[in-house]
């Protein structure tokens, strides 16, 4: 019995050993299922479509055509190949333009009837309308949207998730703004925690370092939202005065913050590195007449080099994937950054901000997984990276 | 440390000194940051705090009252998150450093760890939302919220176990197995009772990280407002971390519910502070003690 129980337990212990094996996989399955569904589906809402006259020559249309159809940018349909007619827009929100509240009925039950006759006799009509509230007729044609495909998502320079009648999804301004951010803080953190570190292990007292080391760790236990709250109420107002900005929610912002909050990962996983320096390696240099200065330089930065690499990469890592303190002061617009004292908006403040307004399973909601996909990727590589490098350094 | 030649020359002396300053002087300044950033912060929130602000409800739309419910749902999140995780967390580093043995698998998972402990918490979030709360049904809740902080603190738990474990000097072992001990009973009397308290100190860590955390219960968790406590674990609750944000950013009147912002702030600060010294007194009470060496 005595030993069953035993046996029992191991069971128990060893199952738990792949447990983080398991939690990455099933996360690896949820993100990508929706991820993945996003990708060749249309950029319409479900059940919603399309609809134009039988005799239009369009049959297809690229989600940006349809953005600048309803936005009255293209008013013609001989802009974009077919006849010469002018664009009638038409759809659920500007039912009063066409008809009166006579024609629709008091419950809109004429309205299939309405808008059917309309496409009819309006040669330039296009009409968006959910497939419920619309019965097809013979003389009307859906229009096809083109998919959205990888490519199209990963370089799209438009982020109008929820633009109506069709979503303009392309994340280039939400990836260039994180990694605008990220690498400006590394830019920042880099040297300052270089310096700490080479201070830490090298110069200072065994006994200040004790004091000190405690002190730059606490900084990685503040809450990131601690931060941004500072961030929002001295950095933020501090940018805005200093350069005249019309806001201080800029992409700078994020940077400084995210040096910041980088600044101990840096300095505790480069100091680590420096110390592992061999004493005769010091010693080799201290007999060929080297200061100590000289020696840090020459010896036990490059010994260190791969160490210090992998902190540099654990902290773009950590920058990349930081979302409230960059949610909180870099001022969320999807624009392509043209300059550090512009809002952006990046990858995790976009899911952040966004998930909750985001209707469950639509599209909008699978962009959103899509999304946390590439800061999956993105931070699973920095990881292995990090990983190659110190396994590099132990070997060596 | 190796005593370097204090009689070099000129030069390099001067040059060596200014390095050596510019060094200290940066390290100086980054905790003269922190320093800067915590007595901006408590000099501010330090004033509205007192025990009404502990203990009443939000009132007039946030800007007013007290902080209660976002305390106690950042208690449940917590209990809650490391019900689950600590035991999962020490049994999986006690497979990992007494089990394993050398070789692909150990590597695979020990990758697989580290890979779990770098994923952004916004990703968690996300899974959180997919799995437990889509997917099992438990809603926004109380449980789905402490089931994702549970993730995310499950790799800290793990790492911290395995070095508590790894430190446990290998004499130990040899001469509880030359009682005639089994290796389940030499893990249970001998290996964990010494690495205990390492192990209490990564707990503590992990309820540090737990506490602060946003973006995991943005979806999970989290309510806007809600000024009454929750009644079962299916129950969505305030957080503090998600209350700093929310009143920050998002109210109506920000600047009467500023006060009540840094208030919150402060608590976060004093819960992190309070955490990592009690975590270095541990470390330093129990490592007296079990240097037997």
């Amino acid at each position: 019995m005595r030993l069953f129980i035993e046996h029992f337990i191991e069971w128990i212990i060893k199952g738990c050993g792949y447990i983080s094996a398991f939690i990455v996989l099933l996360i690896v399955f949820f993100l990508f299922r929706e991820g993945i569904s996003f990708l060749n589906s249309s950029p319409l809402e479900e059940h919603y479509g399309l609809y134009v006259n039988i005799q239009n020559p369009i049959t297809k249309l690229s989600d940006n055509q349809v953005k600048d159809i309803f936005d009255q940018k293209i008013v013609n349909w001989n802009q974009i190949g077919g006849h010469d007619d002018l664009i009638k827009r038409i759809s659920v929100n500007e039912l009063d333009d066409h008809f009166t509240k006579e024609q629709l009925g008091s419950n809109f039950e004429y309205l299939s009837v309405c808008v059917n006759r309309y496409i009819d006799t309006v040669p330039g009509a296009i009409a968006f309308f959910s497939e419920r509230q619309l019965a097809i007729s013979p003389n009307t044609k859906e229009i096809t949207l083109e998919k959205i495909s990888l490519g199209k998502f990963l370089t799209g320079l438009e982020w109008f998730p929820t633009a109506q009648p069709a979503a303009i999804m392309g994340t280039l301004p939400l990836l260039l703004g994180t990694l605008l951010v990220s690498f400006f803080a590394i830019l920042f953190a880099l040297p300052l925690g270089l310096a700490a570190s080479i201070y830490l292990a090298e110069i200072a007292d065994e006994r200040v370092r004790k004091i000190l080391k405690p002190i730059i760790e606490l900084l990685s236990g503040i809450p990131s939202v601690v931060y941004g709250f500072f961030g929002l109420v001295v950095i933020v107002p501090f940018l805005q005065k200093v350069f005249n900005l019309p806001v201080g929610e800029t992409a700078l912002a994020g940077s400084i913050l995210l040096a910041i909050m980088a600044l101990p990962t840096i300095i505790t996983v480069s100091e680590d590195a420096i110390r592992t320096c061999p004493r005769a390696m010091k010693e080799a240099s201290l007999a060929l007449g080297a200061s100590h200065w000289q020696t840090i330089r020459k010896v036990i930065l490059p010994y260190a080099s791969s160490g210090i690499t992998a902190a540099a990469i654990l902290g773009i890592g950590r920058a990349i994937g930081e979302t409230m303190a960059v949610l909180m002061v870099t001022g969320n617009a999807a624009v392509i950054p043209k300059s550090l004292i512009q809002p952006v908006r990046t990858i995790p403040a976009t899911i952040a901000a966004e998930l909750g307004e985001a209707p469950f399973g639509g599209l909008h909601f699978k962009a959103l997984f899509a999304l946390a996909c590439i800061l999956f990727i993105i931070t699973l590589i920095t990881n292995l990276l990090v990983e190659r490098m110190s396994a590099n350094r132990r070997t060596s | 440390m190796l005593e370097f030649p204090v009689n070099i020359n000129r030069k390099k002396k001067i040059h060596q000194t200014v390095m050596f300053w510019i060094a200290r002087l940066i390290s100086y300044i980054i905790i003269a940051t922190l320093f800067l950033i915590l007595f901006f912060i408590v000099k501010r929130g330090i004033g509205v705090i007192n025990w009404e602000f502990f203990s009443t409800m939000p009132k007039e739309g946030m800007t007013e009252g007290g902080i209660f419910p976002a305390i106690v749902g950042t208690f449940y999140l917590v209990i809650g998150s490391m019900i689950v995780a600590f035991p999962i967390g020490v049994l999986s580093g006690i497979y990992v450093n007494e089990y394993a043995k050398d070789g692909n698998l150990k590597k695979f998972i020990k990758m697989m760890t580290n890979n779990l402990a770098g994923i952004p918490s916004i990703v968690f979030g996300l899974f959180g939302m997919s799995l437990f709360v889509n997917q099992l049904n438990f809603g926004a809740s109380i449980i789905a919220g402490s089931l994702t902080l549970a993730l995310l603190a499950l790799p800290l738990i793990i790492r911290t176990t395995e070095e508590s474990l790894k430190s446990v000097d290998q004499t130990f072992r040899l001469a509880s197995y030359a009682l005639g001990a089994s290796k389940l009973y030499t893990i249970r009397k001998v290996v964990l009772p010494i690495a205990f308290p390492n192990i209490i100190t990564g707990l503590i860590l992990a309820i540090g990280r737990v506490s602060g955390e946003t973006a995991p219960i943005l979806f999970t968790a989290a309510a806007y407002f809600l000024p009454k406590l929750p009644h079962s674990m299916f129950d969505q609750c305030m957080a503090l971390p998600y209350h700093l944000y929310v009143i920050s950013t998002s109210g109506t009147d920000i600047e009467s519910s500023r006060p009540i912002a840094y208030g919150t702030a402060v608590v976060l600060i004093a819960i992190v502070l309070f955490v990592n010294l009690l975590a270095n007194f541990l470390r330093n009470y129990f490592g007296r003690k079990v240097k037997m060496k």
